[in-house]
């Protein structure tokens, strides 16, 4: 009797002691902490994502020469293996119906990256694995990237300069050699054509404009823009010449190159940039060239329609532009908080407008395009046309899409986010301070300005920091009013007034779409997708920890005294 | 409202027995025997409204010259914001409405042709707690000086050093005036807000409940200071702490729901008191 009572107890006691567990709110923290688990899991599982996808495609890869069959024809290529996935017999059938020789039970396919796309096309093909009658890695064969029709696969069989065969003991160095000699042309020719070509250019536009303008107000004494006009045509002629001879000398050379099928084609060297030998080289010579590749990627411009080359304008455009958007949300939206918070009186009013403030952020994006269209573009950007660029016309000037609506637009997106952050760190600051400041004869202003708004900037930073973090991943607005896929110049350049903020710029985030989803060559270009993607975050993640770093710098100057 | 904190500082609200002034009492005359140019501040009839409330009710008194004034009484009687009314900081507050006059050195501090600014230059104020500004222990006792316009770096050092040696802190932070203010103790900081307050030469201070966040050294060091600075200012005290207003006043006068029920000097409020209701406060029968 007492020991069956001892184990009711127990039992009593362990349905209490899990309840107990319940109510004793563990499963609550167990629930928040797989929450915040999963959000970091999330965040770097995106990361890694991008980074493994992106970045394997600047590793040299080996190049494979593999012979298949298929439908009785033998081919025999050289490229580099880019995917593989394994799929189902029915699902093979399905696809290959009049296939003619007995498919195993799992079908494995190769994404294979054959290059060449001048002699056989296309660049990328699926082969499968039991079609594959033989494979190998041969060491000499060579990787030749160039500036047109994506990269060449083939074995390196020698050297022409002006059509005739070049003899030499060593065909590699002799090729690297020639290589250098036009990239050094190449860089004298871009040399003369951003330096003085652009820059005569833009001064003969100024002084078509320049006349446009006089002919407008009937002043008819061209004189001396004629004389400066002919000055800098004659200028003009010489580096035009200068330019042709170097075009020359770059068209001296070029490399006969045997495609696995033993057919030989001629590369001129001028397409060159660069070429290696992936086979053969030790991994710390393909790291070299891993970082080289890297480079490249951030600092040169596309090319290709964009699927080749890099995305220094679009890297460019977007810091430029998240720049000049923080330059002008910051303080417009500090004074609307100020006046919110320090001026207006409170009541249901002010009230009213705070939510319509907090409710604009939830505006789709694309609104705000939009409106950027209709009203920056066309409405004041037409009216300063109208105004100031009579001559221009009827080419815009102002009123077209261009780098100064899209920050403006986006400075509107984001404004609602400083407004409402400002107004936090300004009802923080405690009204001893404020009054310790009146009190010694300071007025509302000095106030404000001196001991306010000082106590604030971390607030003014955190919203600073949430507005960079909208506007630099906003693509949808900017593709109205101001970003393209191809910007001819960049919005920063030597010529007068050095900032262009009417030019158009590119965007990584638009840059992403347009090369993942645009492109006429999407198996070329899903890998500098993944790269941009990750270059995109890496920015916003940078610009981000600055701007904290600096606000905790702020934080620990300013904080607010305890006792 | 003001927001009004019991802050009795190391005394509790019990006092058993009368405390004796210390302060030079014998020396002080009876608000009836001043001459005219004794007077600084004078009040008349001043009435004050939070919105329908009266808060301060008919209020009519003359403040000495370079004396210390003290206003005691229980908590909500009204004595910081009748404060609070000397350099028109009541003006911060919505639904402030104010009869009645006060008078600077005979001028109407109310009157349309009066400079805020100005006049709160000319009245200094501290609070109950320290409020230092987020800044260096120099650029706070500069902070003043510098809404003057623009002085030459070496006036203004000679200032800060001034003011900083007459609030009794010059000794302790001499060697570290460009850190922030916020790294010093409590009592330090209360002090440094004295120096800030002197750094612009004001004819008044007021203090309101100066020690009542403070521990009972830092007290000592702020009364001592109180008798020092009353060789050049007129200064205005509220206090909870009644052994305070005995030590460090000349004159006392006791607030009682918005009015002014006794005003005499220290010695008389503190020994012999004409009102009953004086009496029973100070005794410690209510407040």
């Amino acid at each position: 009797m007492a020991t069956s009572d001892a184990v009711s107890q127990d039992l009593s006691l362990q349905r209490q002691s899990l309840l107990g567990w319940w109510r004793s709110g563990d499963p609550w923290i167990w629930l928040t902490s797989a929450a915040v688990a999963a959000s970091v899991a999330a965040v770097l599982g995106l990361i890694s994502l991008l980074a493994i996808n992106g970045l394997a495609h600047f590793w040299p890869s080996q190049v494979m020469s593999i012979e298949y069959e298929r439908f009785g024809a033998k081919t025999h290529i050289f490229g580099e293996l880019s995917e593989r996935e394994s799929i189902g017999r029915r699902q093979f059938m399905e696809a290959n119906p009049s296939y003619d020789k007995p498919v195993p039970a799992t079908v494995e396919r190769w994404l294979i990256k054959t290059g060449n796309r001048q002699a056989n096309p296309p660049d990328f093909r699926w082969l499968f694995a039991h079609d594959v009658i033989a494979s190998s890695v041969p060491q000499d064969v060579v990787v030749i990237e160039r500036t047109e029709w994506g990269d060449a696969f083939g074995l390196l069989v020698g050297i022409k300069q002006k059509g005739e065969i070049v003899e030499s003991e060593d065909l590699w160095e002799e090729f690297q050699a020639r290589i250098e000699r036009t990239a050094s042309i190449r860089e004298e020719i871009d040399a003369l054509q951003e330096g003085s070509i652009n820059g005569i250019n833009y001064e003969l536009e100024s002084i078509r404009l320049e006349k446009r303008r006089r002919q407008l107000d009937d002043i008819h004494e061209f004189s001396d823009l004629e004389a400066k006009e002919e000055r800098l045509r004659a200028d003009y002629a010489v580096i035009e010449r200068q330019v042709f001879d170097l075009t020359t000398q770059l068209e001296r050379d070029t490399a006969s190159l045997a495609l696995a099928d033993g057919r030989i084609t001629d590369i001129p060297i001028s397409t060159v940039i660069q070429a290696w030998m992936p086979n053969s080289m030790s991994v710390w010579r393909k790291l070299g060239l891993y970082c080289k590749n890297l480079w490249n990627f951030l600092t040169d411009d596309p090319r290709e329609a964009n699927t080749e080359g890099g995305v220094y304008p679009a890297l460019f455009g977007t810091v430029l532009m998240v720049l000049l958007m923080s330059a002008l949300v910051t303080p417009f939206g500090v004074i609307a908080a100020l006046y919110l918070r320090e001026y207006a009186k409170q009541g249901p009013f002010v009230q009213l407008i705070r939510i319509a403030v907090n409710n604009l952020a939830g505006v789709p994006s694309i609104v705000y395009g939009v409106f950027g269209l209709g009203f920056f573009v066309y409405a004041i950007g037409g009216s300063i046309d109208d105004l100031f660029f009579p001559e221009a016309k009827p080419a815009p000037t102002f009123g077209t899409p261009g780098l100064i609506w899209a920050s403006l637009t986006l400075a509107l997106l984001t404004v609602p986010v400083v407004i409402v952050s400002t107004e936090e760190g300004l009802t923080r600051i405690p009204r001893a301070v404020r009054e310790g400041s009146l009190a010694l004869g300071a007025t509302k202003a000095e106030t404000i300005f001196k001991v306010v708004l000082p106590m604030a900037s971390p607030s003014i930073l955190t919203g600073m920091i949430l507005a960079v973090a909208r506007a630099a991943g906003e693509v949808a607005p900017l593709m109205l009013v101001g970003v393209v896929k191809l910007a001819p110049t960049l919005p920063i350049d030597g010529n007068f007034p050095y900032l262009h903020l009417e030019r158009k710029f590119m965007h990584l985030g638009f840059h992403i779409y347009d090369v993942g989803f645009q492109s006429p060559n999407v198996d070329a270009a899903r890998p500098l997708v993944f790269a941009t993607a990750l270059l995109l975050v890496l920015i916003i993640i940078v610009l981000n920890l600055t701007a904290i770093t600096l606000r905790n710098r702020l934080e620990a100057r300013f904080r607010v005294s305890i006792n | 409202m003001i927001e009004e904190r019991a802050g009795d500082g190391y005394d509790s609200t019990s006092m058993p027995e009368i405390p004796t002034p210390v302060s030079a009492v014998e020396e002080a005359p009876s608000p009836s025997e001043w001459r005219d140019d004794d007077i600084c501040l004078t009040v008349s009839n001043l009435c004050l409204y939070y919105g329908d409330n009266e808060a301060l009710a008919d209020i009519s008194m003359r403040v000495a010259r370079q004396r210390v004034t003290a206003l005691i009484g229980p908590s909500g009687c009204g004595k910081s914001t009748l404060l609070r009314c000397f350099n028109r900081m009541n003006d911060l507050i919505d639904d402030v409405r104010i009869t009645g006059e006060i008078e600077l050195n005979g001028m109407e501090i109310h009157s349309t042709s009066v400079d805020i600014a100005q006049l709160r230059r000319r009245v200094g104020m501290v609070f109950q707690r320290p409020n230092p500004f987020p800044k260096s222990i120099y650029e706070n006792v500069a902070y003043g000086l510098r809404l003057q316009g623009r002085l030459p770096k070496s006036e203004v050092d000679d200032r800060v050093e001034w003011a900083l040696k007459n609030a009794a802190l010059w000794e302790e932070v001499s060697d570290r005036l460009n850190e922030s203010a916020l790294d010093m103790s409590g009592g330090q900081q209360q002090r440094l807000v004295i120096a800030r307050a002197i750094a612009v030469q004001p004819d008044v201070l007021l203090l309101d409940e100066p020690a009542s966040a403070l521990d009972p050294i830092s007290t000592l060091k702020i009364e001592e200071l109180i008798h020092q600075l009353k060789q050049d200012y007129t200064i205005l005290i509220v206090t909870h702490n009644m052994q305070q207003a005995a030590r460090v006043s000349d004159y006392t006068g006791f607030l009682y729901l918005g009015k002014l029920v006794e005003y005499d000097t220290t010695n008389i409020i503190f020994t012999n008191p004409t009102e009953k209701q004086t009496e029973d406060y100070i005794t410690g029968r209510y407040g």
